[in-house]
């Protein structure tokens, strides 16, 4: 993963196969603390003790079609690499708390990327849910929420290509994101 | 782009409301662009946004466009479906954005499959 907003898509995915409703996303920049952290919570139907233990093994998944799992390793990697930490809370029937944290100035600390498209992603790809994103970076605060969005949109639907585009925009302005051109196809 | 606004929902609304009607509802094109890990690591999110902008920009609304996960086929990631009502699905393999304004132009728009990208055709499964 090019950078830490398609973490988060990979992550909220794992929440959308979980039958999350409700997806809440915290990306936290603590200027002084020097500490970039992220949590990704939801609503499915979580993880009972003995398959958490085995999560964070790349050999291990919970589909029938794959003989591997790498979406959680790669971000414990990411993290680990970068003296944060990371852990999972679950249990069954009372969702999953996934939180991934860096030192902020380590140079290997991926950016936070294109969130407006991961943002888009989500929502395209499963309008039904609801999404909640909070932003923090030293003392700005952002806040978005699919369920206020829908509200205002009244009997337009949130996964209309003219709707979702200005919304990427959007969360991209306020959260700095931007689309990072490593890779042609990233554009 | 400026941050959105409550105005601007307002005008896509309005807009909305006035196209509403040219539909005869349900879709026309369905397209699925598989947001696994390895998907996503590929460029899948690229993929999505190019084809979410060509509907946006050429104001297209019988396209809809969704995420699945992995297929199975980890190294020909990114990959999407493309499924014109009434035809065979088509899988697209190695795919990045220009890849996929292509083919929504000359598939999902003209009805022509772009060989060249196509993987396979037929909704077989693999395991």
């Amino acid at each position: 993963m090019e950078d830490l907003s398609l973490h988060i898509l990979d992550i909220a995915e794992n929440s959308i196969n979980a039958g999350a409703k409700k997806i809440v996303i915290r990306i936290v920049e603590d200027l002084e603390g020097d500490v970039y952290s992220i949590s990704v919570e939801d609503d499915g139907a979580g993880i009972g003790a003995e398959i958490l233990r085995k999560v964070e093994d790349p050999f291990f998944t919970s589909s029938p079609k794959k003989r591997f799992g790498l979406g959680i390793p790669l971000l414990k990697q990411a993290a680990l690499e970068c003296d944060g930490q990371f852990h999972i809370d679950s249990s069954p029937g009372e969702g999953t708390t996934l939180f991934a944290s860096f030192k902020r100035s380590h140079i290997d600390r991926k950016p936070l990327g294109d969130l407006g498209s991961t943002m888009l992603a989500l929502i395209c790809g499963h309008p039904e849910i609801r999404y909640v994103l909070f932003y923090e970076k030293g003392d700005f605060r952002y806040g978005f929420d699919t369920d206020a969005l829908k509200e205002s949109l009244g009997d337009v639907p949130v996964n209309l290509p003219q709707v979702l585009v200005p919304v990427r925009d959007s969360i991209n302005e306020s959260t700095g994101g931007r689309a990072l051109s490593l890779r042609k196809t990233d554009g | 782009m400026q941050k959105l606004t409550i105005d601007d929902l307002k005008k896509i609304k309005e807009q909305y409301a006035a196209t509403f009607n040219l539909r005869e509802g349900g879709y026309r094109a369905k397209v699925t662009v598989h947001m696994g890990t390895c998907g996503i690591a590929a460029g899948a999110r690229a993929v999505m946004n190019a084809v979410v902008e060509e509907l946006a920009n050429g104001n297209v609304k019988d396209v809809i466009v969704t995420a699945s996960g992995c297929a199975g086929f980890c190294s020909k990631e990114p990959m999407a479906t493309v499924e014109i009502l009434g035809a065979a699905p088509v899988k697209y393999c190695c795919l990045d954005a220009e890849k996929m304004k292509r083919i929504f132009r000359e598939h999902i728009q003209q009805g022509n499959i772009v060989e060249e990208y196509a993987l396979v055709m037929g909704s077989e499964t693999s395991y």
